[in-house]
């Protein structure tokens, strides 16, 4: 828990950096009228997944923005704006459901006339916007959202592109966690919200560990509404079944009272805590969760990102503007911008132009850029989908300073499955051609 | 049999808690005939405020634990005092007199701006107290352990319900109250100052919301829209119960309680089902709620 004074101080940056953000929209002149390079930015600035997630985003996509203006960012990304343009962002809320957001899609692209979007942590709003993303043919990163079916629904997308990883990996990589540091557990429970990134976690998860952990068997498994934000009874419903390994893709602040209930009430001491999502709370934890807790970050970032040039110089300037250090998705979004900076300047167009997103589609297929987390290679789903490693490692806090301990990391093609093979049919083969060394 | 003990205990915790939110909205319904929306944001500026004052007291090292339980207990009364004052004689007033449904769509206006309110004062970060939660340990029955706080809330809770009704039926005010409730025409020519009693009820109604939400704090992530999804509970209960029904607020989070927390161990798949199930078969036989009565409308 942070002070309260200081806490208010960074909400209020907060706050400023989306007011300052927001104000890119206030304008409805075309990228081609004002000479910038416009970007529509499209996260949760609202509602609970605004906290976790969206501010986070919002906080570092206004602070590359900024940086890239000023020519700051190390090589290769020197170079001023995108290609020597000046970067303008409009930021939208991604809140109000997928109905809402392919209208804002529509307005972002044909009255901000933006030239590129990035943006979408729902799937649902992910899956909604793919189609209209071709319709309209703009250039569009999906930057978090998690389904397997965004490509799999789109098996053709010219102009959508996805820079961080699906939800089997996720789990797939939790699975394999689990094997490599955990080889005897037996046990194994579940609880997940109750709707379709819980339900598809769960499926991914604990087919994985049929295939890689023979011996263990779900003992327990429970599915309750999404913000529900007391879990007494599952929690009873957990610990009478004696599990040693609880899985959840809990995010958010029913992740927070999750692992606040869980831990009062001794099921994470009996029992090893996993959160595939729980990364994103790790400043927040402190002592409320046990020392030793499994947490990811869905790919190589925030505490789990690579100590590379960027990141550091990415990790400096965050926290010097919000006194945070980045969570995975103020990395994830990070790297969605600097992935459209590299399209935009290898599209083949000159100095201070703006490439088509035809240009900037055909440069990012099957592209190989350096990021904060690390070399992206866009090598799945026709070269639009990002394959990387996976990270996961415990949680301990001693000493008033949290850290993570007995980080294990699994290679990209350890964890996603090889092209055109869907995750569920790799996992249930045996993960043939997977790469684990 | 663990798990039926299991069941009793959690279905006795979540009752008490579903009670400790309903009761202000059945009080204010049950006087008022205001369906009050903005219950829900009441629920939510407790628990922010609670957060807040036990996040400060403990940041600052200020003292031993048993201060915080105290700091949430007055952070409800002085927030729910404060807002209470302010939307009744602020709004509500201007607004007596008016159908109930325009009631409840200014009710629900309001909701939205507390609700935006919010977010301006606290942001949208999450915010703990969970000092008071932890602090009070847990016991051991076999393979469940049980937060003693929790059980602290189910007494809580019946002490509130038993201070209600003794209020309402053992004290003069009580029964000016129910002679507001039973006829309000009636109460004025009789000398009642029914605008006082308004503001009496409204006030302890956002009082108890703000409780409810102060004493879940410790418990929970404080974030933005833990208010909307806690109306919506709110409501299946107290339409269970009978509208402004203080008893029947109590069976009816008694009911939703077990009921949901035998689903959540016998029945996982039909957790989300039980309360409406409940409420419906509820409705289908009585459908002024078990302790609701049955008003003729005046013309």
């Amino acid at each position: 828990m942070k002070n309260n004074k200081s806490k208010f101080s960074k909400y209020l940056v907060s706050g400023v950096a989306a007011l300052a953000l927001a104000a890119g929209a206030a304008g409805s002149a075309s990228a081609a009228e004002n000479g910038k390079f416009r970007v529509g930015i499209v996260t949760f600035l609202s509602g609970p997944a605004a906290g976790p997630f969206g501010v986070p985003s919002a906080n570092a996509a206004k602070v590359l923005v900024d940086e890239l203006n000023k020519g700051n960012l190390p090589a290769p990304y020197d170079k001023v704006g995108i290609n020597g343009l000046e970067i303008e962002a409009v930021v939208i809320d991604e809140a109000g459901g997928a109905t809402k957001q392919v209208e804002e899609y529509r307005n972002l692209v044909q009255r901000q006339k933006v030239d590129a979007v990035i943006g979408y942590v729902s799937s649902g709003d992910c899956l909604a916007i793919a189609p209209v993303a071709e319709e309209l043919k703009t250039f569009t990163i999906a930057y978090d959202c998690g389904t397997p079916r965004l490509f799999a629904d789109n098996p053709d997308a010219a102009y959508m592109f996805r820079t961080g990883l699906d939800a089997s990996v996720d789990n797939i990589g939790a699975v394999r966690y689990l094997a490599a540091t955990r080889p005897d557990v037996t046990r194994l429970a579940g609880i997940q919200q109750n709707y379709s990134w819980g339900q598809d976690s769960w499926a991914d998860f604990t087919a994985a560990a049929s295939a890689l952990m023979p011996e263990a068997e779900v003992v327990e498994e429970q599915f309750p509404k999404i913000y529900q934000g007391q879990y007494g009874a599952e929690i009873s419903a957990l610990s009478v079944k004696r599990p040693e390994v609880v899985h959840s893709s809990f995010w958010g602040g029913d992740m927070e009272a999750l692992v606040l209930q869980a831990n009062a009430r001794g099921l994470l001491e009996d029992a090893t805590g996993l959160l595939t999502c729980g990364e994103a709370s790790f400043a927040t934890y402190k002592d409320q969760a046990p020392n030793g807790m499994i947490i990811g970050a869905r790919g190589p970032f925030g505490q789990f990102a690579p100590d590379n040039e960027l990141n550091t110089w990415f990790e400096g300037v965050y926290q010097n503007a919000y006194d945070l250090e980045p969570v995975y998705p103020a990395t994830k979004m990070a790297q969605a911008i600097l992935g459209l900076k590299y399209a935009a300047e290898n599209a083949g167009v000159g100095d201070k132009e703006i490439a088509s997103a035809e240009q900037l589609a055909a440069a990012m297929k099957g592209a190989t850029f350096e990021s904060v987390s690390g070399t992206v290679e866009m090598a799945r789903a026709n070269g639009h989908q990002a394959m990387q490693g996976i990270t996961y490692g415990e949680y301990h806090y001693e000493d008033g300073v949290a850290s993570i301990k007995n980080a294990v990391s699994f290679a990209g093609e350890c964890v996603t499955p090889p092209e055109g093979v869907a995750a569920a049919d790799w996992i249930a083969d045996g993960f043939p051609g997977a790469q684990c060394n | 049999m663990t798990s039926l003990l299991a069941v009793l205990i959690d279905g006795s915790i979540y009752a008490s808690w579903l009670f400790l939110v309903a009761a202000g909205l059945t009080v204010i319904y049950g006087v008022m005939r205001i369906l009050n929306m903005a219950h829900g944001s009441f629920y939510a500026i407790g628990a922010y405020s609670a957060a807040s004052l036990v996040g400060w007291y403990f940041n600052n090292g200020m003292g031993p634990a048993w201060v915080s339980y105290l700091l949430l207990v007055g952070a409800a009364l002085v927030a729910g005092l404060i807002v209470g004052v302010i939307v009744e004689r602020g709004l509500l007033r201007l607004m007596y007199g008016r159908d109930e449904i325009l009631m409840v769509i200014i009710t629900y206006a309001l909701l939205l701006i507390l609700e935006d309110g919010m977010k301006i004062v606290w942001g949208v970060s999450p915010y703990f107290a969970y000092q008071p939660y932890s602090e009070l340990g847990r016991t051991s029955l076999g393979l469940l352990k049980v937060s003693n706080y929790d059980v602290a809330l189910v007494g809580v809770s019946a002490l509130l319900g038993l201070g209600l009704w003794a209020w309402l039926e053992r004290t003069n005010q009580g029964k000016v109250l129910r002679a507001v409730i039973h006829d309000r025409e009636i109460a004025v020519a009789m000398g009642v100052n029914v605008k006082l009693m308004f503001t009496i009820t409204f006030v302890l109604g956002t009082t108890l919301g703000a409780l409810a939400g102060a004493l879940t704090a410790p418990a929970i992530s404080v974030v933005p829209g833990i208010g909307i999804e806690v109306i919506v509970l709110a409501f299946a209960v107290v339409v269970i119960g009978g509208l402004g029904s203080i008893g029947g607020a109590a069976v009816g989070a008694l009911l939703v309680g077990l009921s949901r927390a035998a689903a959540v161990h016998y029945a996982p798949e039909f957790e989300l089902f039980v309360i409406y199930g409940v409420m419906s078969l509820v409705l289908a036989f009585r459908p002024e709620g078990l302790f609701g009565r049955t008003l003729v409308r005046k013309i």
